[in-house]
């Protein structure tokens, strides 16, 4: 933990929760779940401490900083004048030399099996992915890209999402002082997926904490987080392990890595497969496994992205893990007002006074 | 109780045609079991649960007595601050039953006040009083067993001269008959006397995990509550050790499947020493595990097993066939104790704050204290002690057939029991007067016109209420007695045409889905007929149906909760079953192909 916040890149196996203040919450939770064990695709962070030796060269008198801290939280056409202004600037200057070196050399080690092997460049802030949510989805995320050049300039462009109008306008309602502002950059291996989806270790619907409800479809899981195919849906129940409802839904299409624009594009799915299941008993319990695993691990119910890759054997990919968040919230009160003695119980739920 | 949306969907209890051919029906039973005009404001549900058939006028009684003291507990003895007792009505010869409530919130606590203190005091000694009750239980049913149903020979026994005791037999026939009636009585009064209370406490167990963990299933509540050593499976264990011993004794070639009891028995006197010893380990099962009914407790014609060993004999051959396969009969005790202590462990782990964990441990305790009432008692009351009453009965039948006032003794059971009081004076007074009974000309034509009207009554598609639906069913004790939520409600009031006419619903009671040939039996004298791989339909199963478990593939039933020991006994077995259905027995024919959904409590047609 000590040298991590000095490293200007950490490998994911290297960290852990601790580390969120030189890695991000995103970095650091990847790190926590690789080295749980937990299958995560391969990848590394670039530190806080770049962002800040970045910022360090591309506003090195502090204006930027300052004209944002001047700006008022509801005028929002100063917000975007200043926004644009600054997000081109930073995207057009250089990073700092040794900076750029260490990605180059982390990104080739991490594609040393395939020279051609795409990333993903995810913004990793220090309050995201918190149980305070309110930070995340706020910057930017990169799929599919190869090469050095590309991730380099995509990490610049995740620092630089940092300014955009959302992000600005977020801070300075919580006068917000930038010189505390801090971004790491998860640069990861992708998953090409057979299928992938999300998991809540708890019901979505009613909170019960004693299922865990899947939901998944062909292709990369973008196409569910936007809603543009109805999953299908499993429920597992966490204590017997028993798969205690289904939906196979119909799914006309898919998304794909679009591997020469980088990105992503549409499919049809095969007409066949439109109204099979996408997953199996066997993958399923597997899936529920891995969640049951993930959310022991945190001690709380947890949101999760998931892929299977391509290939006969089920290879089940860890893509993210954030707490749940709508139903903890009510967690805090206890089911039933606590009493002296199980009569009390009983006098309370025959008085008609629960 | 107002009504829901315009249109009742359920015919008013003054709306209520006769059936062709059994009118007049209404004789059977007591005046105050009529509906009154007054009753069509009221909302009515049929309680197929514990009267799955027409009531013989005999056995109506039992829902009267059964009704005095489910009220008496209720209303006056504990004083439950939201519900009062419930009432019943009997039209077309099925109950018909409605609770009171207690909606006054000053009443409520004003009751409250009272309940805290008497079913405080109840909770309080819970396992010392109920170690009470089961001597209490036992000396009723010794009572019952030796009442003296007076013979009424030729002249009065010498002993009474000799005794000068100056009271002749003619006497002791009302009295015994009272007597019997007397304890009948007290029996229900102490059957209810720890059982709502028992429920109640469950009941609070059981929200709680509903609402901690909303989709739990009823029967994984079920499963953490459920004690382990039941008396109710005690007579299956006692088969399993016959089967052992008829091995070990060298005598196990004179059973098979085929073979009558008595024949059986025969056969083994005969042996001499080996089949002698045999029979005696016979007599040390039957008193007093046999004394249990295939049945739920309220028909005359539900006989113990001790009544007719066909069903045991017909078991223990299996058995003695596993045994020499080398199978291990025994229940597994310790397997089934350990999941349930993983299954409480991992739920508890799940609650969310401490104050929630203890909590659950408050309830779950308490509940473990109670429920062995709650699966005990019916052995005692239920079967052992109801089996003997209605043998009692059939004494006093026996009497009136002697007399001339019934052609057999079983037609006793077709009058109500005031009019049996009526028969025995008249053979009091005609013994007395060295007449013949009168009673014969009376009551003959009477019990031929009953069974008539129960054969066409049983027929009869009845309801499932009647009334003004209300709103929501929210009272607890409503939902703890009957099982009737606003989704029962909900689910009956649909018309016939957008129910699916394939599927059966009831309550899921073991888990799985299995698809398999139907087997129905209406009585368990039909038990033998069960092949391998069925798929078991019946009325109601319990413990006394154990034997076939280990055959059946899934098991359907009309009657019973996912509490009842069907579905305890499917679970032990591995097998899917669904309970509680209303009708399986009537809408399945035997060799059907039927899927049982033990998951979601649905039985499928599929041809």
């Amino acid at each position: 933990m000590a040298d991590s916040a000095t490293l200007r890149v950490s490998l994911f196996h290297a960290i852990g929760l601790g580390d969120t203040l030189s890695v991000g919450g995103k970095g650091a939770n990847l790190g926590e779940l690789t080295r749980a064990g937990i299958r995560v695709p391969p990848g590394f962070v670039v530190t806080t401490a770049c962002f800040v030796e970045f910022l360090a060269t591309a506003d090195p008198n502090r204006s930027i900083r300052r004209a944002i801290e001047s700006l008022d939280a509801a005028d929002t056409n100063a917000i975007a004048a200043l926004s644009g202004e600054v997000r081109a600037r930073l995207e057009a200057a250089a990073l700092p030399a040794a900076v750029e070196d260490e990605i180059a050399a982390h990104y080739s080690k991490l594609c040393a099996a395939d020279a051609d092997m795409p990333v993903a460049v995810r913004s990793s802030a220090t309050s995201e992915d918190s149980e305070d949510a309110s930070f995340a989805g706020l910057q930017d995320t990169y799929l599919w890209l190869r090469g050095a050049e590309r991730v380099i300039h995509h990490v610049r462009a995740c620092w630089a999402s940092l300014y955009s109008p959302e992000s600005v306008a977020y801070r300075r309602r919580l006068n917000f002082p930038e010189d505390g502002l801090a971004m790491g950059v998860v640069v990861q291996q992708m998953v090409n997926s057979r299928c992938s989806g999300v998991m809540f270790t708890r019901s979505p619907l009613t909170g019960d904490r004693s299922v865990i409800a899947i939901e998944g479809s062909y292709g990369l899981g973008s196409c569910i987080v936007s809603g543009e195919v109805t999953p299908d849906k499993f429920v597992v129940n966490k204590v017997s392990g028993d798969i205690v409802d289904r939906a196979v839904m119909q799914k006309t299409m898919m998304h794909v890595p679009d591997l020469e624009a980088g990105g992503i594009s549409e499919r049809a799915v095969e007409e066949a497969l439109q109204n099979v299941a996408c997953l199996s008993d066997a993958e399923v319990t597997a899936l529920a496994k891995l969640g049951r695993n993930i959310e022991k691990h945190y001690g709380k119910p947890q949101d999760i992205e998931w892929a299977i890759a391509h290939g006969d054997d089920t290879e089940i990919f860890l893509l993210q893990s954030r707490p749940e968040t709508v139903w903890s919230r009510k967690d805090a009160k206890p089911v039933v007002a606590p009493k002296a003695n199980a009569l009390e119980h009983v006098f309370a739920v025959f008085g008609g006074k629960r | 109780m107002s009504r829901n949306g315009g249109k009742n969907p359920f015919p008013l209890p003054s709306e209520i045609a006769g059936v062709p051919g059994a009118e007049g029906w209404e004789e059977m039973y007591p005046y105050f079991s009529h509906f009154r005009p007054e009753d069509d404001e009221r909302f009515w549900f049929y309680n197929s649960m514990h009267f799955p058939e027409p009531m013989p006028a005999f056995d109506a009684m039992s829902a009267e007595i059964a009704y005095i003291a489910l009220g008496a507990v209720m209303t006056r003895v504990f004083a439950f601050p939201t519900a009062l007792g419930i009432e019943h009505r009997i039209v077309n010869g099925r109950v018909y039953i409605t609770s009171n409530a207690v909606t006054d919130p000053d009443e409520i606590q004003r009751r409250l006040a009272e309940f805290q203190k008497r079913a405080g005091h109840y909770y309080a000694n819970w396992t010392k009083l109920f170690g009470e009750w089961k001597e209490r239980m036992q000396a009723l049913v010794r009572e019952v067993k030796a009442v003296r149903v007076p013979e009424l020979g030729d002249f009065e026994p010498m002993s009474t001269v000799e005794t000068a005791r100056g009271i002749a037999e003619n006497h002791y026939v009302r009295e015994a008959f009272n007597r019997t009636l007397e304890l009948y009585s007290k029996m229900w009064q102490h059957h209810f006397e720890f059982l709502m209370l028992g429920y109640g406490a469950y009941l609070v167990f059981f929200q709680f995990c509903k609402t901690a963990f909303p989709e739990i299933k009823d029967q994984t509540v079920s499963r953490m509550v459920a004690g382990i050593d039941v008396l109710m499976f005690r007579a299956d264990d006692e088969l399993k050790r016959l089967a052992r011993k008829a091995i070990e004794f060298g005598v196990d070639g004179k059973f098979t499947e085929t073979g009558k009891a008595e024949d059986i028995m025969h056969a083994l006197e005969q042996l001499g020493e080996p089949g002698r010893k045999w029979l005696a380990e016979l007599e040390i099962s039957r008193e007093p595990w046999f004394n249990i009914s295939p049945g739920d407790g309220f028909y005359h014609h539900e006989r113990s097993w001790n009544d007719d060993l066909s069903l045991p004999f017909s078991a223990i051959p299996r058995y003695i066939q596993m045994v020499k396969d080398g199978a291990n009969l025994d229940r597994p005790k310790e397997r089934l104790t350990a999941e349930r202590t993983k299954l409480i462990a991992d739920y508890r782990e799940l609650l969310a704050t401490d104050e929630d964990k203890a909590s659950f441990d408050q309830m779950l305790a308490l509940s473990h204290e109670v429920f062995p009432y709650v699966e005990d008692h019916k052995f005692y009351c239920e079967h052992w002690f109801v089996t003997s009453f209605y043998n009692k009965m059939r004494e006093f039948g026996a009497l009136l057939a002697r007399k001339g006032v019934v052609k057999n003794g079983e037609d006793i059971f077709q009058l109500r029991y005031q009019e049996i009081e009526e028969a025995l004076a008249d053979v009091a007074l005609s013994w007395a007067a060295g007449t013949p009974c009168a009673g014969g000309q009376h009551f003959q034509p009477i019990i031929a016109r009953r069974k008539k009207m129960l054969a066409v009554l049983k027929e009869w598609n009845a309801p499932p209420a009647l009334g003004p639906m209300p709103e929501a069913i929210e009272d607890p004790a409503v939902q703890m007695l009957w099982g009737i939520t606003s989704e029962s409600l909900e689910m009956w009031s649909r018309p016939d045409s957008e129910r699916d006419a394939h599927e059966i619903r009831g309550f899921a009671a073991a888990p799985g889905v299995v698809e398999g040939i139907a087997r129905v039996l209406k009585d368990v004298s039909e038990i033998s007929s069960v092949a391998e791989g069925d798929i078991l339909i019946c009325p109601v199963t319990n413990p006394s149906w154990g034997p076939v478990f280990g055959k059946i593939k899934a098991a359907v039933s009309d009657i019973g909760g996912t509490m009842s020991h069907a579905a305890i006994v499917a679970r032990e077995y591995g097998l899917p079953a669904v309970v509680g259905t209303g009708q399986a027995t009537r809408r399945i024919v035997t060799g059907q192909r039927v899927r049982v959904d033990g998951d979601r409590g649905i039985v499928t047609i599929l041809e």
